[in-house]
């Protein structure tokens, strides 16, 4: 089997800080991987590298064992070659940001069903169709009407969740899908995300909620200072740290 | 105050209204399509482009539209060359080098409300749109720029007012709008309190009605940013 997304020795830099020094990662079909680290140790870097909302300074990623072609320019920066393949590969990851990002000027259905019909070409009334029943699906299908702006933060990043499933895609990507919610929301969106997890949806979840990752993640990857630092099984890393730096954030994070 | 002859002049002044909203309507529609354009340009990285755009904005908006209508009514029939193009059918009307020169001014203070507007597009919103593989011109097509009208509606609403108001320097190339039409009958009656108030009243109808249009859009189009009652 092909696997879903992998990353090979990616490095990326902002200026002379380093912040992903030769990364690879594999993530097969069905897999929940959470990438847990301190705040700069380069998880969200990580992650927006993968569907080249930043462009990696070297490395290759493969989703579905297809390359992104990437070649070096004059000035020595990685520029994709063929803008229609990063846009086709871009629809097979959906990513859930997180401050949600929702259109404001939609509905909460027009942003489901908006890159489906246009991205994707999908027919209107089926967009619809299944729009509305992803949006029963994450809870908030009596807000289809509403606008954005009159939800709640979690059931603004349910809307989201809804939307990046509206791509069926091959991987989902969450970058701190829960940061920005007020404590009592978080519940809401992680029984959303565990129910995907427990269809088999490939996940890659950045994320600081540490209960959450070792109860549903298939693989923990701890991120530190841009490197792996430690990964396996969240048991493995949960219950059995073996690096100082790993113990050291369990201790203040747990 | 002659209040007869108010009445007498309502309706040769409501047929120079038919003129000043075809001068509007016409160099409203052009410059905002020309605007958009122009805003991409300045929006761009390329530094020619960005600095053709600059400058376009900088010599229309830092002119008075009086001088830019002499000049395009007076200036350009100088040269021979034009006078003896085809181009000359154009200019030699007065109407048409008053909707040229109309419809370059708006041009240039429309693209930098335009340019506001698609810089105040919160950047997640653009990033989220990215994220599900939208070519740039979906992007545009689809999020930035209606985004951005949205949020520019208020202003342009303030830019079309000021249009129609602006038409009226039309009239000193002789084109019959409704203050062209007003400077006539004051020529013959030496009344300009009661001329004048009956083409204020009118002028003050059309943007009445300008107001309330871009209301009625703003409560259509930008129902999440109403105040809730």
């Amino acid at each position: 089997m092909k696997n879903a997304l992998e990353i090979k020795n990616l490095k990326k830099s902002f200026g002379d800080l380093e912040v992903i020094k030769d990364l690879s990662l594999i993530a097969k079909q069905g897999d929940v991987i959470c990438i847990i680290g301190a705040s700069g140790s380069g998880k969200s870097t990580l992650l927006r590298c993968i569907n080249l909302l930043e462009t990696p300074d070297s490395g290759e990623v493969l989703v579905n064992g297809e390359l992104l072609k990437m070649k070096r320019n004059k000035n020595g920066k990685l520029n994709p070659i063929d803008q229609n393949q990063v846009d086709r590969i871009r629809s097979k990851l959906s990513m859930v940001f997180q401050d949600f990002n929702l259109w404001s000027h939609m509905t909460v259905l027009q942003n489901v069903i908006e890159a489906p019909i246009h991205v994707q070409k999908i027919d209107k009334n089926e967009a619809r169709k299944n729009g509305l029943l992803l949006l029963e699906k994450v809870g908030i299908s009596e807000k289809e009407n509403q606008y954005p702006s009159s939800l709640s933060g979690g059931q603004q990043q349910r809307a989201a969740i809804a939307r990046a499933l509206a791509m069926n895609p091959d991987v989902m990507l969450f970058d701190e899908p829960t940061s920005s919610l007020d404590p009592e929301l978080v519940g809401e969106v992680l029984k959303v995300m565990k129910s995907l997890a427990e269809e088999g949806r490939t996940m890659i979840i950045v994320t600081h909620e540490m209960g959450f990752a070792k109860e549903v993640s298939t693989k923990t990857i701890f991120l530190d200072q841009g490197r792996i630092e430690e990964q396996g099984t969240p048991n493995d890393l949960f219950n059995n740290p073996q690096s100082s730096r790993l113990k050291q954030f369990l201790a203040t994070n747990l | 105050m002659n209040y007869e002859l108010m009445i007498d002049t309502f309706p040769k002044l409501l047929g120079g209204s038919y003129i000043t909203i075809q001068l509007v309507t016409i160099s409203l529609f052009i410059g905002f399509c020309l605007a958009i354009g122009l805003a991409l340009l300045r929006l761009s990285n390329n530094y020619f482009l960005n600095f053709f755009a600059k400058t376009y904005v900088f010599y229309f908006r830092g002119t008075p539209l009086l001088v830019q209508i002499f000049l395009i009514y007076y200036g350009i029939a100088q040269f021979e060359v034009v006078r003896e193009s085809l181009a000359w059918i154009f200019f030699k009307e007065a109407y048409w080098c008053g909707i040229l020169a109309l419809t370059l001014n708006t041009c240039a203070y429309s693209s930098e409300i335009i340019r506001g507007g698609i810089q105040s597009v919160p950047f997640g919103q653009i990033e989220s749109a990215r994220s599900t593989g939208m070519s740039r011109f979906l992007l545009y097509r689809r999020i930035i720029l209606p985004i951005a009208f949205r949020q520019a509606l208020p202003a342009y609403g303030n830019e079309m007012i000021l249009m129609v108001k602006a038409t009226s320097l039309v009239s000193t190339i002789t084109i019959m709008d409704i203050t062209g039409i007003a400077r006539l009958v004051i020529a013959k009656t030496f009344s300009p309190v009661e001329i004048f108030i009956a083409a204020g009243l009118i002028y003050l109808t059309i943007n009445f009605i300008i107001t309330r249009l871009i209301s009625y859009c703003e409560f259509k189009l930008t129902p999440y940013l109403q105040k809730s009652e």
